[in-house]
């Protein structure tokens, strides 16, 4: 019994991993930057398409195909930011939420007519079913390698804003875009940058994904809803918090499953929603 | 007779259809200290974000060591030797003093105005290099903004109502701190409803009333009446 609890409990911490990952992006648009993204999961769903093509097309590993993918995703989250995101910024909360819904519908579509509504996953070798023992706790190495990915990413993504200047002004432009205009730091500019490091994170989540689970063009809005749970129960503005976040969903998920299979989301939302209640500001929101 | 840093003439601002600066005609020299006073609504803080490009629309030139600022973007103005202490401050909350304080470096020209020249002006901010500015008092914030600006090592600085809300004894090493600046050579533009605090620190002042320029000339050769029926417009 012990056992069993220990295990769901690690398998748990790590599936938080993947889900931090999913929620990384919108940490940083929606904790830091205070730009909320309804295509969030819809656009980690296109990279995942993105590579699956890639790997259908010449036989490449998923992991080397992310990894050409990613300053490309750089350059697409830069690109979307300035032709299609930055004319609603500064307009209020409904232009970003009807444009980001608007693309996210565009995206699942889209998606429908070129691959078709068929589930996919993408293998990643051996590496997904090796798997060791420490004492009675059984541990995956790709779902181990999944989470120290995702620790790697939020340690590099709060040096970068907490120790370059780049990340200062990205907080800057945050904080106050007017006042940074002011000043002469172009808000569009850092706007700009700070989606392109947003589609950076998407990539690595989508690959990631791919090889973990299925996914299928509609997949979008539950990714966009576990992520926009992990940042707000982690605390916006805080990318360790989401960490922790997507370990209370994964442990949540694992436990809610041991009682019905169809009480894995439930449980997921139901922490969600008793956290709310208690610390509406997160549990590790940076003030 | 050497160029002045700044001409201006004809300048107008407008937001839709409301016009805030009316044919504004202003010059300053390099090492010269010009105030502008007028009452709230005057057009001051619109004429001082035009010439950065950051009010309205406006329409005539402003043209710093002869370039057109018009035709230029904000960060392209402040590289080129122009910076603004905006009303309000407007320091970014989240940000320590020194992250402030860097980015009017980064942005700016990189002269010899470095961060020991500020904190030996303003000591307190050393002591608080590491503390976000929200928790500084609005004085030590004031003393950030302007530390901020005057790290783009500006050839001319822009100064808004750097007095608004503060205590005299702070409004005071503020402008300890104003010709000293003018000292190395830089034009300042000195933005203030505190008629006796502006004009005794500067070389020349213009009189805003309703959008215009209502009198302008040496603080020294107009009486304190004819300054306040035109600050007034009585």
């Amino acid at each position: 019994m012990v056992e069993t609890f220990v295990n769901l409990l690690v398998q748990g911490v790590l599936i938080g991993g993947l889900y931090a990952l999913f929620a990384l992006g919108l940490s940083l648009s929606l904790g830091v930057m205070r730009f909320v993204n309804l295509a969030h999961g819809d656009l980690i769903v296109v990279a995942s398409f993105a590579i699956l093509a890639i790997c259908s097309a010449l036989g490449w590993s998923p992991f080397l195909v992310g990894l050409l993918l990613t300053p490309l995703a750089f350059g697409v989250g830069w690109a979307l930011q300035r032709l299609l995101l930055q004319p609603t910024v500064g307009k209020g909360i409904l232009p970003v939420l009807l444009v980001t819904f608007g693309l996210s519908i565009i995206i699942q579509n889209g998606l429908l007519q070129t691959f078709g509504a068929n589930t996919r996953k993408l293998s990643g070798g051996v590496v997904e079913v090796l798997a060791f023992r420490v004492g009675f706790i059984d541990i995956g190495v790709y779902p181990l390698l999944v989470f120290i990915v995702a620790a790697v990413c939020i340690g590099g993504l709060e040096a970068f804003l907490y120790r370059t200047s780049t990340g200062a002004r990205i907080r800057a432009v945050a904080d106050d875009p007017g006042a940074a205009d002011l000043i002469g730091l172009s808000s569009k500019q850092i706007y700009a940058v700070a989606m392109g490091v947003v589609a950076v994170t998407m990539m690595i989540s989508a690959t990631a994904m791919s090889v973990w689970s299925n996914f299928d063009p509609a997949i979008g809005p539950s990714r966009m809803l576990l992520a926009f749970e992990a940042v707000v129960l982690g605390g916006l503005g805080s990318l360790w918090g989401t960490l922790l976040g997507g370990i209370i969903l994964g442990v949540a998920q694992n436990l809610g499953s041991q009682v019905d299979a169809s009480w894995q989301i439930l449980a997921q939302h139901l922490v969600f929603l008793i956290a709310l209640v208690l610390r509406p500001q997160g549990l590790l929101s940076r003030g | 007779m050497t160029a002045p840093l700044l001409e201006v003439e004809k300048l107008c601002v407008f937001y839709d259809h409301f016009q805030a600066v009316h044919n504004v005609d202003l010059t300053v020299g390099a090492g010269e200290i010009v105030s502008i006073i007028g009452a709230n609504g005057a057009g001051k803080s619109s004429f001082l974000k035009a010439l950065v490009r950051q009010a309205g629309r406006s329409t005539g030139s402003a043209r710093f060591e002869g370039v057109d600022l018009s035709t230029l973007e904000t960060r392209e103005i402040v590289k080129l030797g122009v910076a603004l202490v905006p009303e309000g401050r407007k320091l970014f909350p989240t940000l320590t003093v020194f992250e402030n304080l860097r980015m009017g470096w980064e942005l700016g020209r990189q002269g010899e105005i470095d961060l020991a020249t500020v904190y030996k002006w303003f000591p307190v901010l050393q002591e608080r290099r590491e503390q976000r500015a929200r928790e500084l008092s609005g004085g030590q914030q004031q003393m950030v903004a302007l530390g901020r600006a005057l790290l783009a090592n500006p050839k001319l600085l822009l100064c808004d109502e750097i007095s608004l809300g503060l205590a005299p004894r702070i409004v005071n090493e503020l402008y300890e701190i104003i010709p000293k600046v003018r000292d190395r050579g830089i034009g300042i533009v000195v933005v203030e409803q505190d008629i006796t605090r502006s004009l005794a620190v500067a070389d020349r002042f213009y009189c805003f009333l309703e959008g215009e320029v209502s009198l302008s000339g040496k603080p020294a050769d107009v009486d304190r009446a004819s300054i306040l029926q035109h600050y007034f417009g009585a």
